[in-house]
């Protein structure tokens, strides 16, 4: 029995997205964030909330090869736009080289801020194949950790970065 | 990354390797499910109303206009506490969770709302009118303890508060022994000082969350991110008058802890909340609710004495120490005073601890709860005699180390540590020797921490087809399933791979203490060992019967059960897998389990090297390099023992020199976010090099102690030293800020 007359709700927005190469669509209220859809709606919850305020990038997704903070764009703006998330990093089974060594480096402690990192990173290693400690450093300076020190992080995006250049032979650059 | 071992306990085989962590891959892949991460059917979010005020009486709470609003499923303030179980009003946990009578910070939490969905949520929490008297209020440790302060809370003080106090100054501890008066008068030089630190947040990067589901007959199970699900459970089953039994507590994966997370902040809310509502209820705080309402830690003003002889003999040392803690009495202004002389060998020692309440959030532990406030200013003060005797800062601490048959200054007479193999390792470090240039200074400070065992049960079950299931009751923070893995390979004497290490529930195995004191690898790798050696006493006794022989006739022998000798036949030696695999004809399937209180966690000792170059134009310090030196016992799993020493020197790190809880005088918190409370990042930072050094925990099989603790408590005095000698100006309060150490540079030109 319904005790209460139904709300008229405000019109919800449909969004056509890719995400991780699936092409998805939702609805979302106007305010409601990229980060709140990903993680609320389509079940993405590889991508963290740390503070929604766009100060701790646990929240970072590549948006149309730009990296960016997921809580401080609005669900309603990706309309048409492509997306990577956590999710999408290793390819089937096999794992991205920069998550390989985050493995071996034990990079990460609680792993929370470990998918933005990840991203971040990857980020990077797309703009720049043989960064040093110090452009590093700074590419990362927008993702928080608390476990680490960030030492062992560091090591292991210059080591992937070493293997990646590896991998592509040496005209890779 | 060196590892210094000076005598092993055994040999081993995988203990002190370096396997990748059971649980990296999901968590590298976004699959690892954290405390916001789980979602039920029918499920609503839950919110809470806070007030920004830093001291208010609660005149009335009218809920009834969010209540009408459509997809307002329930709605708590403190009197739905009251009516579960009117013992809750004499409950300090619940009353933090939520205002009884007064709000007590500015942030205090007075009303909560479970509806649809999160806009509803947060529409709703609008429509709570809510009517309060302001009441004076206190911040400030000083202020708060004079007579005629605003008092926080009345009727806490104890009976042995000295006179002259206000009734905020609630407890008061003193330890040490011998004749302070001779000591001070033997010694060529007294230096007394008086040291500030701010409180500052655990700043895990996880935000509280937690989702709890009630049913109408009581029995309830609530899924969080906590540092203890049994000790959840405790506070919880408490609070609704519950069984033990009947609430059900899972521990997710936590995002980091550092202490903040031994407690409970939203767990009950959210447990009253799908009560009344007949929904599971879900609530994840925002970053602003983490910095105003959960545990930040102790704000302290620290008196140190030390007198010292011209040849740095130390003569005698006092400490008069007084922690503030927020609205509910601290835990650790007793543990600031045990450890503030720990490193030391002293003939007369004393310090004296007060508890103070103030009008700010209440604290909870920080890695090393009391320790680096309390050892900062010892360790400022007698960097500051070193340099008035110009004596070599480690030469000094040598000199006056604690070893084997040091009577501490809190009581108990040291066991084997490693305080003086590590001060050593640090005199002949490179790093040590190093030149430095204009305006780099190098800081050293010695820093130490108790290290807890507790309430620990584990189990260990064989499975049929030879592998191994660990069964253990604490929440894994920073890869200790890898290092519970490890000491049950090898204790067998099988491959790591065969095992697999989980967290159950706490319906699942026995009451595990929190994950805390740095006891996890300690405790709980103590009792898989020993329940691995039960396991293996049973292997034994089905290799027998398989053989027909008596049982105390086969011993196990690197992963096989062997015969004991020629009187016991020639019969080839058994695998586990050989023995699991038949294990449902020779007595049903095979487990091992251990249960214990543990003690002789065995305590830590570290000391830190850092270098810093100031900039005299602006104040602001950069760390050049940073070598931590720390006893580990035995590293199980030397990465994340290095994980420990670099991350906690580097939350260290942040204390020092940015980090810090600013009040207007309004009393409102004026930083409650990552971009004004500013904790390091990359680009802050060298690489830490961590010197791991390995003298045996004599109560631990394998020669382990705590780790995760010991490495934030040498930062804050280490980065203190550097800085006074960069500038040559000798700093007193933290954190020293770009604006602080130019206020001082322009003071003194």
């Amino acid at each position: 029995m319904l005790t209460r007359e139904p709300e008229i709700k405000l019109k919800k927005l449909h969004v056509n997205v890719s995400i991780n190469n699936d092409n998805l669509e939702f609805l979302c209220n106007p305010e409601d964030t990229l980060l709140d859809v990903l993680r609320n709606d389509l079940n993405l919850t590889g991508t963290k909330e740390g503070c929604s305020t766009g100060d701790c990038g646990a929240c970072s997704v590549i948006l149309d090869k730009k990296l960016v903070c997921s809580c401080l764009v609005l669900a309603a703006e990706v309309d048409g736009s492509s997306i990577d998330t956590i999710e999408g990093m290793a390819e089937e089974n096999k794992l991205h080289v920069l998550q390989e060594k985050f493995l071996e480096h034990a990079a990460l402690q609680c792993g929370i801020c470990t998918p933005g990192i990840l991203i971040a990173a990857k980020a990077l290693l797309e703009k720049n194949q043989n960064p040093t400690e110090k452009e590093v450093r700074y590419w990362l300076a927008g993702n928080l950790c608390r476990c680490t020190g960030y030492d062992k992080i560091i090591r292991a995006v210059l080591d992937a970065a070493r293997e990646m250049r590896k991998d592509h032979g040496p005209n890779y650059s | 990354m060196d590892q210094i071992t000076p005598k092993a306990v055994k040999e081993f085989k995988i203990v002190g390797t370096r396997p990748l962590r059971p649980d990296g891959i999901d968590k590298v892949t976004g699959k690892a499910m954290y405390g916001a991460d789980l979602y039920a059917p029918n499920m609503l979010y839950g919110c809470l109303l806070r007030i920004n005020e830093p001291h208010a009486f609660i005149e009335s709470i009218d809920t009834s206009t969010a209540e009408e609003l459509p997809g307002v499923k329930s709605i708590v303030t403190f009197k739905d506490f009251l009516k579960i179980n009117p013992d809750n009003k004499n409950n300090p946990i619940l009353e933090n969770c939520i205002a009884n009578e007064k709000v007590l910070y500015d942030g205090h939490a007075v009303a909560a709302i479970a509806a649809v969905d999160l806009n509803t949520v947060k529409k709703a929490l609008k429509l709570i009118k809510i009517k309060y008297k302001k009441l004076p209020f206190v911040i400030n440790i000083e202020e708060a303890m004079k007579t005629g302060a605003p008092i926080v809370s009345v009727g806490k003080k104890n009976e042995n508060i000295p006179d002259g106090y206000s009734d905020n100054v609630i407890q008061y501890c003193s330890f040490g022994h011998g004749n302070l008066e001779d000591g001070f008068k033997a010694a060529d030089k007294v230096i007394k000082r008086t040291f500030k630190t701010p409180s500052v947040h655990q700043g895990y990067i996880e935000p509280h969350a937690c989702l709890a589901s009630m049913s109408n007959d009581g029995k309830a199970d609530l899924w969080c991110c906590t540092q203890g699900h049994f000790n959840v459970r405790s506070i919880c089953s408490n609070i609704f008058k519950m069984d033990n039994s009947q609430l059900k507590v899972t521990a997710s994966e936590i995002g980091g802890g550092f202490g903040g997370k031994t407690t409970v902040f939203i767990e009950p809310i959210a447990l009253a909340l799908s009560q009344k509502s007949g929904h599971p209820v879900k609530i994840v705080m925002s970053r602003e609710e983490v910095f105003k309402a959960t545990g930040p830690t102790v704000s302290s003003l620290v008196d140190v004495e030390v007198g010292m002889k011209k040849s740095g003999k130390i003569t005698a040392a006092k400490a008069i120490i007084r922690y503030e803690g927020g609205a509910f009495p601290n835990e650790t202004y007793e543990l600031g005073a045990q450890s503030a002389f720990a490193s030391y060998d002293l003939d007369a020692v004393k310090t004296e601890a007060f508890n103070v309440l103030t009008n700010r959030p209440t604290q909870a532990a920080y890695r090393a709860p009391g320790a680096p406030q309390s050892i900062y200013a010892v360790e400022s003060v007698i960097d500051e005699l070193c340099q008035h005797f110009n004596l070599d800062p480690l030469y000094v601490r040598i000199l006056n180390a604690a070893k084997k048959g040091t009577k501490s200054s809190y009581g108990p007479t040291f066991d084997d540590i490693g305080l003086k193999a590590t001060l050593e390792a640090a005199k002949d470090h490179p790093h040590y020797n190093a030149p430095l240039k204009e305006n780099q200074g190098r800081g050293i400070s010695c820093g130490f921490w108790f290290n807890f065992g507790g309430n620990t049960c584990v189990s260990l079950n064989i499975n049929f087809d030879g592998t191994v299931g660990v069964v253990e009751g604490n929440p894994d923070i920073g890869g200790s399933r890898s290092s519970i893995s490890q000491m049950a390979a090898e204790e067998l004497g099988i491959s790591l791979d065969k095992v697999k290490t989980v967290i159950a529930d706490t319906n699942s195995l026995g009451h595990n203490d929190v994950t805390d004191g740095s006891r996890v690898t300690f405790s709980v790798g103590l009792a898989t060992i020993k329940a691995a050696k039960a396991a293996k006493k049973e292997l034994c006794k089905r290799a027998a019967k398989l053989w027909g022989i008596d049982e105390d006739a086969v011993i196990w022998k690197e992963g096989y059960a062997h015969p004991a000798g020629a009187n016991a036949g020639n019969q080839e030696p058994l695998s586990l897998e050989d023995i699991a695999k038949v294990s449902s004809q020779t007595g049903g399937p095979i487990s091992g389990h251990y249960e214990v209180n543990a003690e002789g966690a065995g305590v830590s000792f570290g000391v830190h090297l850092v270098d810093i170059e100031t900039d005299m134009e602006t104040g602001h310090s950069k760390i050049l390099r940073y070598t931590v030196f720390q006893d580990a016992g035995k590293a199980i799993h030397p990465s994340y023992v290095e994980g420990q020493m670099q991350g906690g020197s580097v939350q260290g790190i942040g204390w020092a020199l940015n980090e810090e809880y600013i009040y207007n005088h309004d009393g409102k918190l004026q930083n409650p976010g990552f971009l004004d409370y500013r904790i390091p990042v990359a680009s802050d930072l060298p690489m830490i090099d961590p010197v791991i050094l390995e003298i045996p925990n004599p109560g631990h099989p394998y020669g382990v102690r705590g780790v995760g603790e010991t490495s934030i408590v040498p930062p804050l005095a280490a980065i203190n030293n550097a800085v006074s000698r960069a500038t040559g100006i000798r700093f007193t309060e933290l954190p020293l800020s770009p604006p602080r150490v130019l206020k001082a540079i322009l003071d003194t030109q």
